[in-house]
């Protein structure tokens, strides 16, 4: 296996940042792109940098997982099958391996692993309290990719993890998962709901707001609410210790985070947002990774004066023609249409210059995407992505 | 028929991050605002920015008036369960502060459904009230709606007494009501929001009593080319016409041509797409399509564009 981690340089490319860090935590607003940067990310670094590497992902499209030889395989980490490379025309240093987020799935491994006995992890499982907390849980999905995160990490097995995150309605919930996760454990409230029972009835009758709850939510809820909880609590020690733990590898040196984002208003606003967050709570933020921009032809003066001369004058540089092509009258409008089409994009390319020029505070590493026309869908696909996000300094 | 949307009371507006769901909302509200209506809308989304698309200055809990007819609000779970608590439960203030609201919010945790009933319970109440004729509410994305709709049902699975129970039946009978209340999912033509709307379309129908009324495509791209034009664009990109053009202009064509290329294929692509989200999805459900805005603005103006568009789809 070759060995990656040489020193710790200021990276100047993805391909030194990756080569340097054993985890990748991608992160974005929804709909940038997230999940095929993270694919094709980890697909460069399996071709180029060598060892393991793997990609879990949260929500592939069909296509990309058909590509990723996800389907059906819910948690369990696959090879990509070598074929995929091949057809591609790339001989891959070294393996790619990529697995599926199943939340429902993960919450339950961890009960299994953190219950004190078989019993008890059986009554929490077919508690219907815990089918929703699992289900539905507002930062479940959140945490859960962290733990899994930490879990596959401990085990070794890959030279380099690129993590995918599920879309979160505040994109910084997950990296407060763990220490929400810690906090809900340790709660007074929590406590008081697990309380002996004798003793919680009479605090109950002495504090006015137990009455207001119990009135709120019936008696029947609450009791099955502390029926669950005082379950789980049999669980405290190892989650919370757990939790703290997926912290510490967050934010690990060896750790980096990778912000992907389109050049649009609202995923701009959220990436420097979250640029911010990673700050802050001094987690390292490596790179970048700006999606879809429109080529930078868009901006070019030559081609700008071009596409308004092909506006206004179209008769008339249809003439140069003339002699050349089938239909002759058709080519002026052709042409004008051209112009415009060129100079309604140019509207669009401005705008996103000027989304990227307030992006204040960035990293070593920004890479920029060109719109790609076509979907994503194989191993080769996600090469062409790959290259153009591996070795650019933009 | 389409333009019936805007006889709802209640439409909840959905669609994955990053199509356009805000813009949509917004637009719709103020097209039923602008053809009289008395409109509220409504965002209960926490990291939303209603407020940008009308340039109104930040929305609160309190619902303000934004242009004409309009009123916008932003929801706030922690305000809305002091409403609540003060107008359905018939509480004291003193109850309604400190460790319950703490208490609260952790149960809003780990039983979910608390935290979404509140968030639901108002725009409805502001239905069941009769406040306004049209309640829009930019709501959360495809990935939470479900369960944010389905919420009033599975706390009625789950708290079986007490006053909560009691409050679910208004909200569940408002919410199933196909004439009064309307779910529209916002798309673009693109692979992963097509995907997530034929899914979503789906476990709205299995899973709660929305009926889905409508799915608005958003930056659908404009036909470059019409007929035969597409022939002679090619035999324009042919090295002797390139050479010619490229003598009379003085500048190289090429990025030009480069760049109507890029935009035919991308309106291939993504027509792929639509023709695929149209024959997944009910024919009865009306498909609205919202052109790209070739624009550099953003807030009212876009907001105004998109009404007209949607004004436009629905028949107006």
């Amino acid at each position: 296996m070759p060995k990656r981690r040489k020193d710790d340089e200021r990276a100047t490319s993805l391909e030194h940042l990756l080569a340097a860090k054993e985890i990748a935590v991608v992160c974005g607003s929804g709909g940038v792109g997230k999940t095929t940067t993270a694919a094709a990310a980890a697909a460069m670094a399996a071709a180029s940098l060598g060892g393991k590497v793997l990609v879990v992902t949260v929500d592939p499209a069909r296509r990309l997982a058909n590509a990723l030889g996800l389907e059906g395989f819910g948690n369990k980490e696959n090879p990509v099958p070598a074929d995929a490379f091949k057809h591609a025309g790339v001989q891959p240093r070294g393996e790619l391996w990529a697995a599926m987020l199943d939340t429902k799935e993960s919450w339950d491994a961890l009960i299994n692993l953190h219950a004190p006995d078989k019993e008890t992890a059986q009554r929490i499982l077919e508690n219907s309290l815990y089918q929703n907390v699992s289900g539905r849980f507002v930062q479940s999905h959140d945490y859960i990719a962290m733990e899994r995160l930490y879990e596959i990490h401990t085990n070794g097995d890959y030279d380099l993890i690129v993590v995918d995150t599920p879309p979160t309605r505040n994109a910084i919930d997950f990296l407060e998962a763990p220490e929400h996760m810690a906090d809900f454990f340790s709660s007074r409230f929590l406590r008081w709901l697990t309380a002996p029972a004798r003793s919680r009835v009479i605090n109950f009758a002495s504090r006015p707001f137990y009455q207001v709850a119990d009135r709120i939510l019936g008696t029947q809820f609450l009791q099955d609410i502390s029926e669950f909880f005082m379950n789980f609590q049999t669980m405290y020690d190892g989650f919370v210790e757990r939790a703290r733990a997926v912290d510490r590898l967050l934010h690990d040196r060896r750790t980096t985070f990778i912000v992907v984002s389109t050049l649009e208003h609202v995923p701009v606003r959220e990436a420097e947002f979250f640029i911010e967050a990673l700050d802050e709570r001094k987690f390292h933020l490596g790179a970048l990774v700006l999606n879809k921009v429109l080529p930078s032809y868009f901006r070019d003066e030559g081609a700008t004066s071009v596409a308004q001369r092909l506006c206004s004058d179209a008769p008339e540089v249809a003439n140069a023609v003339e002699s050349i092509i089938a239909k002759p009258e058709m080519a002026a409008p052709v042409l004008r249409e051209v112009g415009e089409s060129f100079l309604n994009f140019q509207v669009v390319a401005k705008r996103e210059q000027e989304q990227r020029n307030e992006l204040a505070k960035l990293p070593e590493v920004v890479a920029s995407v060109p719109y790609f026309d076509s979907d994503i869908y194989d191993m080769g696909g996600l090469l062409d992505l790959g290259f153009q996000i591996w070795g650019r300094r933009d | 028929m389409a333009r019936d949307l805007l006889d709802h009371k209640l439409l909840f507006v959905t669609g994955k991050g990053g199509v356009g769901k805000s813009t949509v909302a917004a637009s719709l509200a103020l097209l039923a605002s602008q053809r009289g209506k008395r409109t509220l809308a409504c965002e209960i989304d926490a990291k939303g920015n209603l407020a940008d698309f009308f340039e109104s200055g930040p929305t609160n809990y309190e619902p303000r008036e934004v242009q004409p007819n309009l009123f916008a609000m932003s929801m706030d779970t922690e305000a809305s369960l002091q409403e609540y608590l003060r107008l359905q439960m018939r509480l004291p203030a003193i109850a309604r502060i400190g460790p319950l609201a703490r208490a609260f919010d952790f149960v809003a945790t780990a039983a979910p459904g608390v935290r979404e009933i509140l968030t639901v319970g108002k725009p409805v109440w502001e239905v069941r009230e009769d406040h306004y004729d049209l309640v829009v509410v930019d709501a959360v994305a495809t990935g939470h709606i479900v369960s944010q709709l389905a919420a009033p049902q599975s706390i009625n699975e789950l708290v079986h007494v007490g006053l909560i129970r009691q409050q679910t039946g208004w909200l569940i009978d408002i919410l199933g009501n196909k004439e009064t209340t309307g779910l529209v999912i916002v798309t673009t033509p693109e692979e992963m929001p097509v995907n997530e709307t034929i899914e979503l379309a789906g476990r709205v129908e299995d899973e709660t009593d929305v009926a889905l009324k409508g799915i608005v495509v958003n930056r659908v791209l404009p036909e470059l080319f019409g007929r035969g034009e597409e022939e002679v664009f090619e035999e324009l990109r042919q090295p002797a016409a390139v050479g010619a053009l490229d003598d009379s202009l003085g500048s190289p064509v090429e990025p030009v041509f480069e760049a109507a290329r890029l935009a035919v294929t991308m309106r291939r692509t993504r027509a792929g797409h639509l023709d695929r989200l149209r024959t997944s999805i009910d024919a009865s459900i009306p498909l609205l399509y919202v052109p790209y805005l070739f624009m550099r603005a953003h807030g009212l103006r876009t907001t105004r564009q998109v009404a007209e568009a949607l004004s436009a789809e629905l028949g107006y």
